[in-house]
């Protein structure tokens, strides 16, 4: 067991492993948002009260999703280099930050568009809204972490800390919806009660969430690759493979 | 399909400009983290390849160092602490 986990903590083993993986979830990422488009724009069909703007559901969904998974990812990448100095989760946390920070903005921007013909307006300081505002604000507190200590080891600490400590917002971002009046709906999919929407509507909905999924372990497994090679420049393994690459 | 013409698609029931807007940024957007993720790798894969080459008159010292390097293996996947 000690073992394994080891070894998936060996970034020479990641890079060899994620080659594999990587084509199909770019293949998986592609395919599943190119039909959720198509499905969702042309062939679901309009909701009764608020139109084709409902379509936005479609793309702020799978972010807003994304947007918290990735943050909580991060967390919990954090607690595993704190607590067993392991570096690949320091360079998974590294890479994951930015597309959760353009994941947070994309359900921002996308709420406030569709706020406005829904509600009549694009930015209410209710619960929901500025608490993923925050999440926004934390995304870039733990970037900018980074950039703020000579040290790598200490760069990596701090944002692992900030991370740890700022997903207490992710529970708060989620029953806000519950907890405080406010404009936003409540949750879309839920485990215990059937979808509040008709099949044609959700099934699309299911699939660019899948789909996004997708994406970010993509483009995770790709930049944490370049982030090995990064940090392990020194290294023989790397030295002999870029050698072999030219 | 729940539109009868292509204008109609275009238009989406008055709401265009909204629909339009929110799936444009986050096409962009998408479409910009994978131009991102591969310029990335490209430019670095290029300065390791340069730095390798640099590094290949010091033939001795490199020896030397792969021979310490053998030796923290065992460490990989953690921090070395000094």
């Amino acid at each position: 067991m000690w073992a394994f986990i080891h070894k998936l903590g060996s970034p020479k083993w990641f890079y060899a492993i994620s080659e594999r993986l990587l084509p199909w979830f770019w293949v998986a990422a592609a395919a599943l948002i190119l039909v959720g488009s198509v499905w969702g724009l042309a062939f679901a069909p309009a909701d009764y009260q608020q139109g084709n703007s409902f379509r936005i559901i479609y793309v702020h969904v799978p972010a807003a999703f994304l947007a918290q998974s990735i943050f909580v990812t991060m967390a919990v990448a954090g607690f595993i280099f704190m607590v067993w100095k392991i570096k690949l989760a320091d360079m998974a946390a590294t890479v994951m930050a930015p597309l959760g920070a353009a994941m947070t903005f994309v359900a921002l921007f996308s709420g406030a568009v569709w706020g406005v013909p829904t509600w009549g307006t694009w930015w209410m300081w209710d619960a929901r809204l500025t608490s993923m505002l925050i999440l926004l604000f934390l995304y870039f507190g733990v970037i900018a972490l980074r950039g703020a200590f000579s040290s790598r080891d200490s760069a990596s600490r701090a944002a692992s800390l900030l991370a740890m400590v700022g997903v207490i917002n992710i529970p708060i971002i989620k029953y806000s919806v519950d907890w405080w009046y406010t404009l936003h709906q409540p949750a879309t999919f839920s485990m215990t009660s059937r979808p509040a929407m008709p099949m044609e509507m959700w099934a699309p909905l299911l699939i660019m969430v899948l789909g996004f999924y997708c994406f970010f372990i993509a483009v995770t497994l790709m930049r944490t690759r370049s982030e090995i090679l990064r940090r392990e420049s020194s290294k023989r393994w790397v030295r002999e493979l870029t050698m072999e690459v030219s | 399909m729940a539109f009868d013409s292509l204008s109609a698609f275009l238009a989406m029931g008055g709401h265009g400009a909204y629909v339009w807007a929110a799936w444009g940024v986050t096409g962009l957007l998408l479409v910009a983290v994978v131009l991102h993720a591969r310029a990335e790798r490209r430019v670095l894969l290029r300065d390791l390849r340069r730095r390798a080459r640099r590094t290949q008159g010091y033939g001795a010292a490199e020896t030397q160092v792969s021979h310490q390097e053998t030796q923290v293996s065992h460490q990989e996947g953690h921090v070395h602490e000094s």
